[in-house]
């Protein structure tokens, strides 16, 4: 994770395009500016962090199911629940679902796991649309590299 | 038609917490019931669901956006509830 640059995913370790499910991982960071605000001497990682961490794992399925030709935006997040607090140096297990792809939206189930244990949830919705220009989807291709995004599973999907 | 209006009114009385008796087959969606197009997407979701059926949200958009189609020929309840049962009559054939 690289908080102050909402990278928030470290790596995708599973993608079954059959099952419309998606796994990454991610460590909350030991420093970042982020917690000499939230809080001074008792540093969380943000909830909106966490469901932000949700919506990036999901969003990386809804671009695996469409191929890499459209870009997911987030739209709502519903039943958010924030379960406990995540610390500097955890290591997270983020998974998604795909609920529902409608036309030009779609809905996934997410969740963070921390040791097994479920840290938050939420359902998610998004606009999907064509990627706005080829240097935004440029930009998504080299962070898709870093996190280790299957490119060769969505071409045979 | 009535079931389906049933189905669909419902629906977007619970999703928009617009009171039932005030959907109309006659109401615009957007210009009557005042639903943008967020609240829309959960209308759309749970449309999918209950008719087993994806609504063509994005080429009505674009026909309309295109000028070959008219918001009411898509989003006055009536004739939405019509495009709803042409579709799943569709899935059926």
């Amino acid at each position: 994770m690289h908080l102050e640059y909402f990278k928030l995913i470290d790596r995708i370790v599973d993608l079954n395009l059959d099952e419309k499910a998606i796994r990454a991982e991610a460590t909350v960071p030991q420093t970042s500016t982020i917690f000499e605000g939230h809080f001074p001497g008792h540093p969380l990682m943000p909830g909106v962090l966490l469901i932000e961490s949700m919506a990036q794992t999901s969003g990386w399925l809804v671009i695996a199911l469409t191929r890499f030709e459209r870009m997911p935006f987030l739209a709502a997040v519903k039943d958010a629940k924030l379960r406990a607090f995540v610390e500097p140096g955890q290591m997270l297990s983020i998974s998604a679902n795909l609920v529902h792809e409608g036309s030009g939206f779609a809905v996934a189930s997410a969740a963070v796991k921390r040791d097994g244990k479920l840290v938050c949830n939420a359902d998610i919705t998004f606009r999907v649309m064509p990627f706005p220009d080829p240097t935004f989807r440029a930009s998504m291709e080299r962070i898709a590299a870093e996190i280790s995004f299957p490119m060769k599973a969505p071409a045979d999907g | 038609m009535s079931s389906t209006f049933d189905t669909v009114a419902n629906i977007i009385s619970e999703t928009c917490d617009i009171p039932r008796d005030t959907i109309k087959p006659e109401s615009h969606a957007i210009d009557d019931l005042g639903i943008d197009s967020l609240d829309f997407l959960d209308i759309a979701f749970a449309i999918d669901k209950a008719f087993g059926i994806k609504l063509p949200l994005e080429q009505w958009t674009q026909e309309v956006n295109d000028g070959k189609a008219t918001t009411e020929q898509y989003f006055v309840l009536k004739n939405l509830c019509a495009r709803i049962d042409d579709l799943v009559a569709a899935k059926g054939a």
